[in-house]
């Protein structure tokens, strides 16, 4: 009994001393930039972690095969650490501290949503880790003063004020009725943050503010509401099951409303679920494959699209699209700080200015990037019941000219 | 708060009317509940897991272009022969122990099937279109989506065949005989094990009917069944075991109280005010199991 546990204290104090001794292989190994990842692979997150995950991947070969990064003169391959952080925020909070403790990694990419990227922040803010996130867009993110944390696309409170500004526009000038509902989460109510701050710039009046709960899967108590109000826009944001739900409710239950704008239509498949009945609903997008940005890697988006297609089998949502960008910017950083050390890049990456493919990138102190606006794009069938997502506004990329108002159902 | 529901007459009868449309689907699931947790004193907590499930079958005929109406009939007959096996491989171990035992099995059941069905079927929100149009009612004031007046045509039809099959069957009478005393019925030669697996496989076929009308008139999500499994527990709770008609009766309740609670305290308290509701029915009975109690001494 005595030598047996004699031996196994042995066996096991080897192996803490073996374990402990092959851990710290940093960030750069031979001619490898390690770069570190929670991504939500199972759980409720799952389907949007895949798209983020073949976005990295995506990225990380077309940088790797035309080159890759060069820095001191010698060049250097991409390569990340993956762990599945369950869609769960205590458990990407662990893995983050395991990747950069125990795996020695020093370069973050970020996980899929904010709540997921707000429990990882910190993290990488103590250990003073650059971390450049593609999927976490929620305002508070960006308000905590932190130093290492960089997002390539717009945050929330941007997703709709668009959508509010051209009706307005549309309005003559003159304030409009908003009836709203939100999910109560970080995203959405942050969202609706931006919807109140577009109000109160236009003189626009909110008639209806529900909060939506999330395990929500019927909303006709705020459609009955709206039909006895009539606003002229109705603004739905409550994640995929939102989006799905609203479009469902709103058709069966003939609302009429001049104007519907949402977000997350692409990630619910809306034109596929729906078909018609979607139609003429405006989503908020971070990109779309018709945008005409450029770079050297992906030339543009219809080609990244194309590509994305070809390696995936499935056309690129913007959560990947928004990924792939994210090791651009990254690999742009190296270049420029020419060195590994994590301040010189996070200064780097701080006095970011480029354009990407998915569009310009400019960080400001709060790490988010300003230099990209929101796309709204408007749900649009033809009559065999195919239907399209074409972007209408901002002006300056629209494919098609948007429909307003919405033709009465009984009209349709 | 807001008193619009009372403001407008329409919008009360609105109200009203899509309470108890729900309230008839919710009463359908609280009816497997009640059904087995009176034969085998079991309290199922993943049933709501298992209505998910039947909606997934639905939502799969819809795919492969069939119409998820079809479900209605199929997904029961999937779904028993599912419940039968989750009697065979955990239920029947734990069928006579103390409620506590059988809370823990089934909701690790319930973990189980969350995850399983995420895996399968992904953690995308799914739903299957029925194409039933509205039907509008006073002049276009109240619309009533056909797909709910559906479900709940389907939920009374199966709530009536099922009432028939119970008091007419051998199997129904069996399973009756077991809920009033099992040791009875064993031993004027009902067998009893068989009477398990048979309610709880027909406790799942009623969720996957429930299923099925939810993927047609609501969404479907791995991780939307524990909403589910309250509301019955509720249900059968206010009602009582056995009680077919108080089981309707406080589905329909629940469902326009849930509506009007949507109306009058906003939609984010909807669910919450299921719990709230959960909780104080719960200390009122406690409250007179008690006094009950007091007076025996």
């Amino acid at each position: 009994m005595k030598i047996n546990k004699l031996i196994l204290s042995f066996i096991s104090a080897v192996a803490i001393l073996l374990s402990t001794s092959v851990v710290s292989f940093a960030k750069v190994v031979g001619d490898k930039i390690v770069l570190g990842a929670a991504i939500s692979l199972t759980g409720k997150y799952s389907s949007n972690g895949v798209h983020t995950q073949n976005g990295y991947n995506m990225a990380v070969d077309r940088i790797n095969s035309m080159g890759g990064v060069k820095v001191g003169g010698k060049t250097y391959k991409f390569e990340i650490i993956y762990y599945d952080d369950e869609s769960n925020p205590k458990r990407a909070a662990q893995l983050a501290e395991r990747l950069i403790s125990q795996d020695g990694v020093e370069f973050m990419l970020g996980p899929y949503s904010s709540g997921l990227t707000k429990a990882i922040a910190p993290v990488t803010e103590k250990y003073g880790v650059p971390m450049v996130e593609a999927n976490g867009a929620s305002r508070s993110l960006f308000t905590k003063g932190y130093k290492y944390l960089f997002a390539v696309l717009a945050p929330a409170n941007l997703y709709l004020d668009v959508a509010i500004r051209t009706a307005v526009e549309l309005n003559g000038g003159k304030g409009v009725r908003i009836a709203q509902a939100f999910e109560q989460d970080a995203f959405s109510q942050d969202v609706r943050l931006g919807i109140l701050d577009a109000a109160k710039e236009t003189g626009s009046e909110i008639i209806i503010d529900d909060k939506l709960p999330k395990e929500l899967n019927d909303m006709a108590a705020t459609l009955v509401k709206v039909k006895q109000m009539k606003p002229d826009v109705l603004v739905v944001s409550g994640h995929t099951k939102g989006a799905l739900t609203a479009i469902r409710q709103i058709a069966e239950m003939k609302v009429d409303v001049p104007m519907l704008a949402m977000t997350h239509c692409d990630a619910a498949k809306l034109s596929k679920q729906h078909g018609k009945n979607s139609q003429y609903a405006l989503c908020a997008s971070q990109w779309h494959k018709t945008l005409t940005y450029k770079d050297n890697f992906f030339k543009d988006g219809m080609t990244y699209a194309a590509d994305f297609q070809k390696e995936f089998g499935y056309d690129p949502p913007y959560q990947s699209a928004e990924s792939s960008a994210a090791l651009l910017v990254f690999k742009d950083a190296f270049e420029r700080a020419n060195s590994f050390d994590q301040k010189k890049v996070r200064d780097a990456l701080a006095a970011t200015n480029m354009q990407t493919f998915y569009g310009n990138i400019k960080f400001a102190p709060g790490g988010q990037n300003v230099d990209k606006p929101m796309v709204l794009f408007q749900v649009m069938c033809d009559g065999a019941g195919k239907c399209e997502n074409k972007v209408v506004a901002p002006l300056k990329w629209a494919s098609a000219k948007l429909i307003h108002p919405i033709p009465k159902w009984s009209e349709r | 708060m807001d008193f619009m529901v009372f403001q407008y007459p329409m919008i009360t009868v609105q109200a009203c009317l899509d309470g108890i449309l729900l309230g008839i689907l919710f009463a359908l699931i609280a009816y497997g509940m009640a059904l087995q947790w009176g034969v085998m004193n079991i309290i199922n907590i993943a049933q709501g897991d298992l209505v998910i499930l039947g909606g997934y079958i639905a939502y799969f005929m819809y795919l492969y272009g069939i119409h998820p109406a079809w479900g209605v009939i199929v997904s029961p007959i999937i779904m028993y022969f599912v419940g039968v096996g989750i009697y065979k491989l955990v239920i029947n171990k734990v069928v006579d122990r103390d409620l506590f035992i059988s809370i823990l099995a089934t909701f690790g059941i319930s973990i189980l099937f969350m995850q399983l069905m995420n895996f399968a079927f992904g953690a995308d929100v799914v739903l299957a279109n029925s194409g039933y149009g509205t039907t509008f009612l006073f002049d276009s004031a109240v619309v009533l989506p056909n797909s709910k007046i559906f479900s709940a045509f389907v939920s009374i039809v199966f709530a009536i065949c099922l009432v028939i099959y119970m008091k007419k069957s051998k199997l129904g009478r069996a399973i009756r005989a077991t809920a009033q005393n099992a040791r009875a019925a064993k031993i004027l030669g009902v067998d009893t094990e068989k009477v398990y697996a048979a309610t709880f496989g027909l406790n799942a076929a009623l969720c996957g009917v429930a299923g099925a009308l939810i993927s047609i008139t609501f969404t479907i999500h791995p991780y939307m069944g524990l909403p589910y499994t309250i509301r019955s527990f509720m249900i059968v709770i206010v009602a009582g075991l056995g009680n077919l008609p108080g089981v309707a009766m406080s589905g329909m309740g629940l469902g326009v109280f849930e509506e009007f609670a949507d109306y009058i305290l906003g939609t984010e308290f909807r669910i919450g005010s299921v719990f709230l509701l959960l909780v104080l029915i719960l200390v009122y009975r406690r409250f007179k199991l008690s006094r009950k109690r007091e007076y025996l001494k």
